[in-house]
């Protein structure tokens, strides 16, 4: 996958993903998707083109178990979220969801580079600056949820917890 | 080897001997899923194949997050709701009925050594009754509904020591925002609290299921008390002491990841700034900031001795002129308790807005958003800019006394002054 990176900040909550008023009247990912980050930086949802990635500080996703922020962020296409942590619930929740996580030191790369990331391979590439990036492996319950596309398949087809 | 809590809840409920990193697949006692998060589990556990819950007395719906019905969207997705807790038999509390939170605790039986799941961050509010709670989002809810069971990473354990006198006009919020603002909102991420010391010992339970409701806000996947006497009687209390449970300690030689000591005789009231629950301020150094908006309840300290404190600091007077003064209930027993012994007209007399027990104005989808510049006081547990509903507004957090007592004169004031 391949996309421009839009940088945000530490501490990044479910409340500046998505906010409660509009996840209230709807559990459609695709009706939330223009208010993505309204709280945060009311332009960012509009700048996102299908592939982009976000590259966060410490701690992305803290706060709510609304399941809906990550499926917001994959409705609006992004491709994959960096960041050096994620708060527990939201990486379940992406991960029950097939949305990539990619725990990694994300201090060097811009707002605006290009992006390049093989998660086989586990490097990604900021082919703006020309400098790879390695990212932390998911633990082997999440990868077998993740390889599957999210909890649902992985249950469908294998009908038991991956533990 | 020792075990903490947490490793003897999970090895009790695995059913193997398991530590700090072990992944297991538990049973769950109880699950809980509610008007915010609920429809979503609805639907994924039709994906699913669902059509029985693994155990219907063991599951508990609450509409509670936009209640009653802002608008005819909304009442679809109650509707959602109520259906399939009619057509599966799980139980059901409807609007007005009090926060998911409290509606556990008071009356679904969440009883010590249990391990519960909830679709909301703050189900680590139980806590407080020797309970392993955590929040969840809307997949593993439903895999949960179907299967009964989850997976988990056993946590890590951090200690927390709460030792020492608390100075006169320190409440338990002021404390734990203390706390929360020493650990940080992700230095516990991943990881259980447990809550000790000689202060810990001599909390009212109210005031633990504060301590335990912020848990979350330090990342926390659990917030835990140890089982005493306060614990069973407040059980008694609400008819879920009666069968056989078992309380669960942690062990002498137990590991735990860090300690962390507080002590509470060197704290002062504080409020959490704008927009962050870490960021804290002495209170002292607000004072006389004026506020439009003032507001008691939700999950973190809507119970009766948190109105019964705001009583003690506005009977026989008003709130300041021009400021709104949101009071809502945590639930309809908290609620019928109040009216009883007069704190609802207490105050309602000095200018109070009385909402239904439920979330209130916690979330900003229900009555009480707050103007463009609006600055709030609330006894919530995120202050989070748009939290409230109006990204324009800044939420200052405090504990009852402090809102109380910031209400009478429209300005943050130090509750010290009037208690
Ligand atoms: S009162 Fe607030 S924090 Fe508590 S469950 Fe309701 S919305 Fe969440």
């Amino acid at each position: 996958m391949k996309g421009t990176a839009h940088k945000i900040g530490d501490d990044i909550n479910t409340d500046y993903i998505i906010a409660g008023k509009h996840k209230r009247d709807t559990f459609d990912a695709a009706l939330m998707a223009p208010h993505l980050f309204e709280d945060l930086d009311p332009g960012l949802a509009s700048r996102i083109k299908p592939g982009d990635i976000i590259v966060a500080g410490k701690n992305f996703g803290c706060g709510s178990s609304r399941e809906a922020a990550p499926m917001v962020i994959q409705a609006a296409g992004v491709s994959a979220v960096l960041a050096p942590s994620f708060a527990r619930i939201f990486f379940r929740n992406a991960i029950n969801i097939g949305l990539p996580l990619l725990q990694c030191d994300t201090s060097a790369i811009d707002d605006g580079d290009l992006l390049e990331i093989d998660i086989a391979g586990g490097v990604i590439r900021d082919k703006t600056h020309k400098k790879d990036i390695s990212f932390k492996k998911l633990p082997e319950a999440m990868s077998a949820i993740f390889r599957e596309g999210g909890l649902v398949p992985y249950l469908k087809k294998h009908k038991q917890f991956p533990v | 080897m020792g075990k903490t809590i947490s490793e003897k809840i999970f090895s009790n409920r695995s059913g193997r001997d398991v530590y700090a990193n072990d992944i297991v697949v538990a049973d769950i006692d109880r699950l809980m899923a509610h008007d915010g998060n609920g429809p979503l589990a609805i639907k994924i556990f039709r994906d699913l194949g669902g059509a029985r819950v693994f155990d219907p007395a063991r599951m508990v719906f609450v509409l509670d997050h936009y209640a009653p019905s802002p608008n005819e969207r909304v009442s679809r997705i109650h509707d959602i709701i109520r259906n399939f807790a009619d057509e599966t038999g799980c139980r059901l509390h409807d609007v007005g009925d009090g926060i998911c939170h409290q509606l556990m605790m008071e009356k679904h039986g969440v009883r010590p050594g249990d391990l519960v799941v909830g679709s909301d961050s703050h189900t680590c509010t139980y806590g407080a009754l020797n309970v392993f709670s955590t929040g969840v989002g809307s997949t593993d809810t439903a895999a949960a509904m179907l299967t009964g069971k989850m997976w988990f990473k056993v946590p890590e354990t951090i200690a927390v020591n709460v030792v020492g006198l608390p100075p006169q006009g320190l409440a338990a919020k002021d404390v734990i925002l203390n706390i929360v603002s020493l650990i940080g909102a992700d230095g516990a991420a991943y990881q259980a609290i447990e809550f000790k010391g000689e202060y810990a010992s001599a909390m009212s339970m109210d005031d633990r299921f504060t301590f335990s409701n912020l848990a979350v806000e330090m990342g926390a996947k659990a917030g835990i008390f140890e089982y005493d006497d306060k614990t069973g009687a407040w059980l008694d209390d609400v008819g879920s002491g009666k069968g056989d449970y078992a309380p669960v300690h942690s062990d002498r030689d137990a590991l735990y990841s860090r300690s962390v000591a507080v002590d509470v005789s060197a704290l002062a009231p504080v409020v959490a700034m704008p927009h962050a629950v870490d960021t804290i301020a002495p209170v002292s150094d607000l004072d006389g900031l004026p506020i439009q908006q003032a507001f008691l309840g939700t999950c973190t300290n809507g119970r009766l001795s948190d109105l019964e404190t705001a009583r003690g600091i506005l009977k026989g007077k008003k709130v300041a002129p021009g400021l709104r003064f949101i009071v809502g209930p945590a639930s309809r027993d908290v609620y019928i308790e109040a009216l009883k012994n007069g704190i609802i007209t207490d105050l309602v007399e000095a200018g109070a807005v009385i909402v239904p027990p439920g979330c209130a104005c916690c979330v900003g989808v229900a009555n009480g958003i707050p103007g463009d510049g609006d600055a709030v006081i609330s006894t919530a547990n995120r202050n989070f800019r748009g939290r409230m509903g109006n990204a324009k507004a800044s939420i200052y957090l405090a504990s009852p006394a402090t809102v109380a007592a910031s209400a009478l004169f429209g300005k943050i004031t130090d509750p010290r002054k009037v208690l």
